[in-house]
């Protein structure tokens, strides 16, 4: 995983509350066995039209949008489907932040498993930063995780929380599974005292 | 110090181990696994070197790319990339020799209807699978949630789970549900009450008098939908019904094991001085017969009831509500008994179980259809068999509907089960999401009850009118 230190780029604002992971990556595209390749298909349905040509009303594609690395969005972002192809397809296009007033729980998980660091930060910090980033290719924010400081286009500043052992994992790009490894024996001593306790599981 | 919740003691029977700062390593008991979010876990776990620790607690079975239509077997009615991750299911479940069920058994079917149907879902389990409706099993009183690829990955190479604890909140439906409403018009409703993610952050425990007098089909309706209500889990605590439906399954414990599990078993409950983090309570008896009318398993309202304004709302919900509007091809004000419905579609996991397709059949017996196309699909070969056995199958035939083998289906399109744009469907699964039945299609939620009615009249219709 790609470690997170402090991401400078565009925003680009997706105000619309509930954007779904069916939005964010449609069911058509989940058929790969691979990790990689869906940026392109990134929000597919609202991108393109039916011939799939581009929506020019569509945020990432305006010129001023289509480099960008952070999304400032609406309400509740990334709910429904588990399909971590939604956070593979935000990477995939380039973006490394998302920040909303609220997260879906199993995507912001997601998120955290593939360098992609979700903030949460209260509605007139959001309303701010959706301010910020409706000013097109000037709507530079830089994301300081170490510093927990979003800094925006004319200097301002929002600071956000995250869970310590997040950020670790994030600053230094560590892999869960190596580091639940090491944790074997506490997983051998467990399924021992199980299989006593519990032993039709 | 106050007493426990289920999901507190069901925790605590699972912790591995939890540091400082709370996050924990929990033990998961039950893997369910199929093709669409783990192929890349697989792979991961191949480029690692690593195994799978535990394949006899993890379950394999394909579902949500899977034809429905009787001639399957020709690998010509799949896509070639569909084919390629079913095949590389069959390729992993082998090479793992974890349990599976492949597409040509009669046990196959959706992942959520067979665990609990063989038996591999138990009360006070934790279980997870790659597909965020894994709180169906909840209503065994077992701790169950979606999870990513990464999280599929990680429980199979270490058989846990890196966890923070949820919040505790309690959904209490209390007296008696009126006729014609059901355990669909109940998960419909706690949503519209507490919107989409009104229950981000916790596990919800629903309870009450309504819920005790769910069938475990219903109560497994009520879980499967936490998620869209934004809950991190639902649970049910399990009583006699549960242990009932348990008992006697291929994978549930037997003799004396039996009788172990059942002390244990009947220790799961909420005490009565546990703490809550939130309480919503609901009257049984104000739950009606309800539908969806917009993109969201939040816009729900009675069918008794007009499409609402955009205006009517407040704050950011006031876009998503007119950009809702616009997709679904709906004026404010219309009586939502009056849209005309083009297909209707039976099945899924929030209701593809027996029970469902009893309630539809109940309505449909002796009547035709009038929408341009309906199927029902039921949630599993041994679903499909037992309907057919009692005679359920020949009634929706007879009505017109198409009689389909066991998958995901229209639930979620990734199969040739599709809506074309603009169509509009009476749907009994659970995301009414933009293009989530296909690109442009618009769906509507309901219970099978009223999707059978709404195949009989053409329009959203109030199932009491036909009881």
């Amino acid at each position: 995983m790609e470690k997170f230190d402090k991401l400078t780029g565009v925003a680009a604002p997706m105000p619309l509350y509930n954007i779904d992971t069916d939005m964010i990556i449609p069911k058509q595209f989940l058929k790969t066995i691979k990790r990689s390749g869906l940026g392109v298909n990134l929000f597919d349905e609202m991108r393109y039209d039916d011939q799939g040509n581009e929506i020019p009303d569509f945020v990432l594609n305006k010129p001023a949008y289509r480099d960008a690395k952070i999304i400032v969005a609406g309400d509740n972002f990334g709910c429904g489907s588990s399909r971590e192809h939604a956070p593979w397809a935000l990477l995939d296009f380039g973006i490394r932040c998302v920040i909303s007033t609220s997260f879906a729980d199993i995507f912001y998980n997601n998120c955290f498993k593939n360098g992609i660091l979700p903030i949460v930060l209260p509605q007139e910090d959001v309303d701010k930063l959706m301010d910020d980033a409706e000013r097109g290719s000037n709507a530079v924010l830089t994301v300081d995780l170490e510093e927990q400081v979003i800094t925006g286009p004319d200097g301002g500043t929002v600071r956000f929380d995250i869970d310590p052992w997040r950020k670790h994992c994030l600053l230094n790009g560590l892999d869960d599974i190596g580091l639940t490894l090491e944790k074997g024996a506490a997983i051998d001593s467990f399924e021992d005292q199980a299989a006593q306790a519990r032993p039709w599981v | 110090m106050s007493g426990k919740t289920l999901y507190d003691k069901i925790w605590d029977a699972h912790l591995v181990h939890e540091a400082e700062d709370g996050t924990s390593l929990l033990y998961i008991d039950r893997h369910l696994v199929h093709e669409v979010t783990s192929p890349q876990a697989f792979e991961g776990l191949r480029m690692a070197g690593r195994t799978v620790r535990a394949p006899d607690k993890t379950i394999a079975v394909p579902d949500h790319n899977v034809p429905t239509t009787l001639d399957r077997a020709n690998a010509a009615t799949m896509t070639e990339d569909s084919r390629i991750q079913v095949e590389a299911l069959d390729k992993n479940a082998k090479d793992f020799g974890i349990h599976y069920y492949p597409v040509s058994d009669v046990r196959q079917g959706i992942v959520h209807i067979v665990g609990p149907e063989q038996g591999w879902t138990l009360p006070g389990m934790t279980v997870v699978c790659g597909d965020s409706h894994t709180a169906t099993h909840g209503a065994f009183g077992a701790l169950a949630h979606g999870i990513g690829t990464s999280e599929v990955e990680h429980v199979l190479a270490t058989q846990t789970l890196i966890q923070s604890k949820s919040k505790n909140m309690k959904v209490e439906i209390t007296g008696k549900l009126s006729p014609g409403v059901t355990a669909k018009d109940i998960t419909l409703s706690v949503i519209g009450a507490t919107g989409t993610a009104g229950g981000t952050g916790y596990v919800i425990e629903y309870c009450g008098e309504a819920i005790r007098d769910l069938s475990m089909e219903g109560r497994m309706t009520v879980c499967n939908m936490a998620i869209e209500g934004g809950a991190r889990a639902g649970l049910i605590a399990p009583d006699e019904k549960t242990f009932e439906y348990v008992k006697g399954r291929p994978h549930a414990p037997k003799g004396a094991q039996w009788e172990a599990a059942m002390d244990w078993w009947k220790t799961l409950y909420s005490d009565d001085d546990a703490h809550w983090d939130k309480v919503v309570t609901i009257k049984g008896e104000d739950i009606a017969p309800v539908v969806t009318w917009g993109t969201s398993p939040e816009d729900v309202l009675p069918i008794t009831a007009a499409v609402p304004a955009a205006d009517s709302f407040q704050g950011g919900k006031v876009g998503a509500a007119q950009r809702s509007l616009d997709y679904m091809g709906l004026k404010p004000g219309t009586p939502l008994n009056e849209i005309e419905i083009d297909t209707v579609f039976i099945g899924s996991c929030t209701n593809g179980r027996i029970e469902d397709l009893r309630a539809a059949a109940a309505i449909l017996k002796g009547k035709k259809i009038k929408v341009k196309r309906a199927m029902v699909v039921p949630g599993s070969g041994l679903v499909r068999a037992q309907a057919e056995e009692e005679g359920l199958a020949d009634i929706f035939t007879e009505a017109g509907f198409e009689w389909r083998l066991a998958g995901c289906s229209m639930c979620l399109a990734m199969n040739p089960d599709q809506l074309s744009p603009g169509e509009r469907c009476a749907a009994t699964s659970n995301r009414n999401f933009e293009g989530r039945q296909g690109r442009g299609g618009r769906t509507h939620l309901m219970s099978p009850a009223m999707a059978a009615a709404a195949a009989v009249t053409g329009k959203l219709t109030d199932v009491r009118e036909m009881m």
